[in-house]
């Protein structure tokens, strides 16, 4: 069944169109990557999907339920949670104190405290630090943690891996695998193409606010992808036309 | 033992201030939202209880029971109605509306008051006194002001750090965007923290009242002790807000014992010393940790 749905949507970034028109579906339970440049609309798909934006034309459809109208936090409730680019922690409370604060939907379900440590138990360890204080891996887990501490049926992942060491980065998709064998449906933007076409099982490629190129990542080949990246080709071929 | 006096006398005014101070600092902490009318809303508070006194009779230490309720009740509107609009408007708006807004209650209080001084009798409370050393005693409702004032902080800490609408509270102040995302309500939880805000300070305006006399104007020179309590305190610090009121009201004692006239001028050199040596205030987090 169709989770979520966004419909014709066209959304702008300031003064500049950052969607055009965009159609996407994404099933209960499926790993979406949605990749592209800087400033392709990646962002902005986002922010249409966790309530901070709202579509200029188009609507947004949850469990077949219009919901362009709510609220982030209303959208929290229905089971969306944003993980956002730069984490956004509350750096002054507590990492517990962070953690709880995403439980305040009191959505049911398998996310706790308990579960969250056990995921990442070297957070665990931490619970009475500022989150301030923490390393960018530990930060990152903290945002995935409070995020899940809401229950979640979709769960929305800005740029995981940005600033992060690989070793953390491989870390961070196991578990993501994890989160997903509970059934929750995912939705990464990454720039950082390799991890996010391993982990999913559908990839969309968006530029200047369309999609340019969609499947199964095993099916795009690497000069597809680097076409619909970057709008040209790059391979050896172009260069000598050019 | 003048001295030791000046300091006894300062702390206990230094609990008011930081009853006034309190709620001043909670609303700036989380929605960045300065209110000049913070004062004016403690006198009014004072006014309500004397309209309530010439009506019902009795001691006014009963019309806390019905101030304080009201007091919170029309925060959490005025925030729903007026504040959350002003916040929507940009930097300027909510200072340009809570200036309006100081301005409306201290003309409206003119108007249907006089500009005459008044104030609240609480009877044989207001001379009792106990004597604690030789030649230093101390007014047996400064005691009590001050004992309400711990128990204010302590409670507000209490709640803050203890409860889920705390939490809420907490992590709106560090981190608005993030506090939305986290599915916490932000109209709920901005309404809360006016509505805590006006009940203390309706707390301190009644106390202030008992305390010395007051009229329309008062509450600027309220909201301005308020202010520097919070400044001297800490930020986002209800322990510093407290300790930030208790310098305060020492340096104003302290100062008035040295030159009668000058008890609030040296309160203003603290706290502009304390601005321009350590800004964090008192009791302040480090700059690189904070927030």
């Amino acid at each position: 069944m169709t989770h979520l749905r966004l419909d014709r949507v066209t959304a702008y970034y300031g003064h500049l169109q950052a969607l055009q028109e965009l159609s996407l579906e994404v099933d209960q339970g499926e790993i979406l990557a949605v990749i592209g440049a800087n400033g392709a609309g990646k962002s902005t798909l986002l922010s249409l999907i966790s309530g901070e934006q709202a579509p200029r034309e188009g609507r947004v459809f949850f469990d077949d339920i219009d919901i362009t109208s709510l609220a982030p936090h209303q959208r929290v409730r229905k089971g969306i949670a944003l993980v956002p680019e730069g984490r956004h922690l509350f750096g002054t409370l507590s990492v517990e104190d962070n953690l709880r604060s995403g439980a305040s939907t009191r959505r049911r379900g398998t996310w706790d405290l308990d579960a969250v440590y056990e995921l990442f138990p070297f957070i665990a360890a931490r619970r009475k630090h500022r989150a301030a204080v923490l390393s960018g891996g530990e930060q990152q887990a903290v945002a995935i943690g409070r995020a899940l501490m809401s229950n979640p049926s979709l769960l929305l992942l800005d740029e995981v891996s940005l600033g992060l060491a690989p070793v953390i980065i491989r870390d961070l998709y196991a578990a993501l695998q994890r989160i997903t064998a509970e059934g929750t449906t995912l939705l990464v933007v990454e720039q950082n193409i390799t991890e996010a076409l391993a982990a999913a099982n559908y990839a969309i490629c968006l530029l200047e606010g369309r999609v340019v190129l969609e499947g199964k990542p095993d099916t795009l080949s690497q000069r597809a992808i680097s076409q619909a990246y970057f709008g040209h080709d790059l391979g050896p071929s172009s260069k000598a036309a050019s | 033992m003048i001295w030791l006096n000046a300091v006894v006398q300062g702390l206990l005014l230094g609990g008011l201030y930081a009853i006034f101070a309190c709620g001043l600092s909670l609303m700036f902490g989380v929605m960045r939202l300065v209110n000049l009318a913070h004062g004016d809303i403690g006198v009014l508070a004072a006014y309500f209880s004397i309209i309530l006194i010439e009506h019902l009779g009795g001691n006014p230490l009963w019309t806390f029971a019905a101030v304080v309720p009201v007091a919170a009740l029309v925060g959490y509107f005025l925030q729903r109605f007026l504040f959350d609009r002003a916040l929507d408007g940009g930097e300027l708006s909510p200072l340009l509306v809570t200036f309006g807004l100081s301005i409306v209650i201290e003309n409206l209080l003119q108007q249907t008051f006089g500009a005459n001084d008044q104030s609240l009798n609480i009877g044989a409370l207001s001379y009792q006194s106990w004597k604690i050393a030789t030649d230093v005693y101390v007014g047996r409702l400064n005691v009590i002001i001050f004992v309400i004032a711990v128990i204010v902080i302590v409670g507000l800490q209490l709640f803050l750090s203890k409860t889920r609408t705390g939490l809420a509270l907490r992590a709106t102040a560090d981190n608005r965007r993030a506090a939305s995302l986290s599915g916490i309500n932000p109209k709920r939880t901005r309404s809360i923290a006016t509505a805590i805000a006006l009940a203390t300070v309706a707390i301190g305006g009644l106390f202030l009242a008992m305390r010395t006399s007051f009229a329309p104007t008062s509450g600027s020179s309220d909201l301005l002790f308020a202010f520097e309590a919070v400044i001297i305190g800490g930020l986002g610090n209800l322990w510093g807000t407290l300790i930030g009121g208790i310098a305060l009201g020492i340096a104003q004692t302290v100062g008035s014992q040295i030159n009668a006239a000058d008890g609030i001028l040296i309160g203003d050199l603290v706290f502009l010393a304390i601005l321009a040596f350590r800004p964090q205030g008192l009791v302040g987090l480090k700059s690189e940790v904070a927030r």
